[in-house]
């Protein structure tokens, strides 16, 4: 049976209300909110690739190749601010990131 | 519908809802593995087996493996009830349902135009044909994405570096310049 672009898209999109409504919902810790942007990445990149598959250009898989090394290097720095944020407050609270008044 | 496609799906977006909605982050880090195994499935099933084992290696061999790392050493523990959650709950999934029925309103709508693939499109493997064109037309965008692992990994490391007193650290730069008219004394030893 052939695959239809709509399931690709369908599947990603409810991949990426699943990764938004994880940033609202996680009010507490960081670490989860930087797993739901890697989901949102995740879904952005399987549209990417369906939709190379189904125009028959390499463009979309590239350009999902330059979305995993940028995602690759968010994980690195997030997950280094969470560390010496940790060490600073000692806790990855949402809540307790107020020095910048935000 | 390729029964392959609908195991896959849904072992992704139901580990993608354990992600979120999981008390403990190590579950959620596993969850988060779990969702990244099947959607690299899933890009198998799109014809695309190079960036699958991408998926595979960067993300269940680094950065899963790098959260979980994280996790484990800020011995955060399981979080307490959610009380706070519920302040953000009904806004949240307002925007989450909204967002969800105006993505599938306009994709299921969509009239995707298949075009005549390229010739030699199916001829050679997927690996071949992405190496053809990476190392050609998209020379100078790989180029920068190595710079950017680059300045992340810099990043990374002077972000996280901590100077601590009474910890002996090496000096390279005063290792390298000593001279040998500085650490090598000749002494008379007189006779006695």
């Amino acid at each position: 049976m052939q695959l239809e672009p709509s399931y690709f898209t369908i599947l990603s999109a409810i991949l990426f209300c699943t990764g938004l409504l994880g940033i609202f919902l996680n009010r507490r810790s960081i670490i989860i909110i930087l797993m739901s942007i890697e989901i949102l990445l995740l879904s952005v990149n399987i549209n990417l690739v369906a939709f190379s598959n189904f125009h028959g250009n390499l463009q979309g898989q590239i350009f999902t190749m330059f979305v995993l090394t940028v995602a690759a290097a968010e994980a690195a720095i997030g997950l280094a601010i969470i560390v010496i944020f940790f060490r600073n407050r000692g806790s990855i609270e949402v809540e307790d990131a107020e020095q910048l008044k935000g | 519908m390729n029964v392959f496609f609908i195991l896959f799906s849904s072992i992704t977006v139901l580990s993608s809802v354990a992600v979120i909605s999981s008390r403990n982050p190590v579950h959620s880090v596993f969850f988060l593995i779990l969702a990244f195994v099947n959607s690299a499935g899933i890009f198998v099933l799109a014809g695309a087996e190079f960036l699958a084992m991408i998926l595979l290696i960067v993300y269940v061999g680094a950065v899963a493996v790098l959260f979980l790392f994280v996790v484990m050493m800020l011995n955060i523990g399981v979080d307490e009830i959610k009380v706070q959650a519920k302040k953000y709950m009904f806004s949240g999934f307002l925007v989450a349902l909204i967002l969800l029925l105006e993505l599938i309103f306009s994709f299921s709508n969509l009239d995707v135009i298949y075009q005549t693939s390229n010739s030699n499109f199916n001829k050679l493997s997927n690996t071949h044909e992405i190496g053809k064109v990476l190392y050609t037309e998209y020379f100078l965008p790989f180029q920068i994405a190595g710079c950017i692992l680059l300045v992340a990994m810099l990043g990374a490391i002077i972000l996280t570096l901590r100077k601590r007193e009474g910890v002996l650290r090496q000096n390279i730069t005063e290792q390298v310049s000593r001279e040998k008219k500085d650490s090598i004394e000749i002494i008379k030893v007189g006779k006695e």
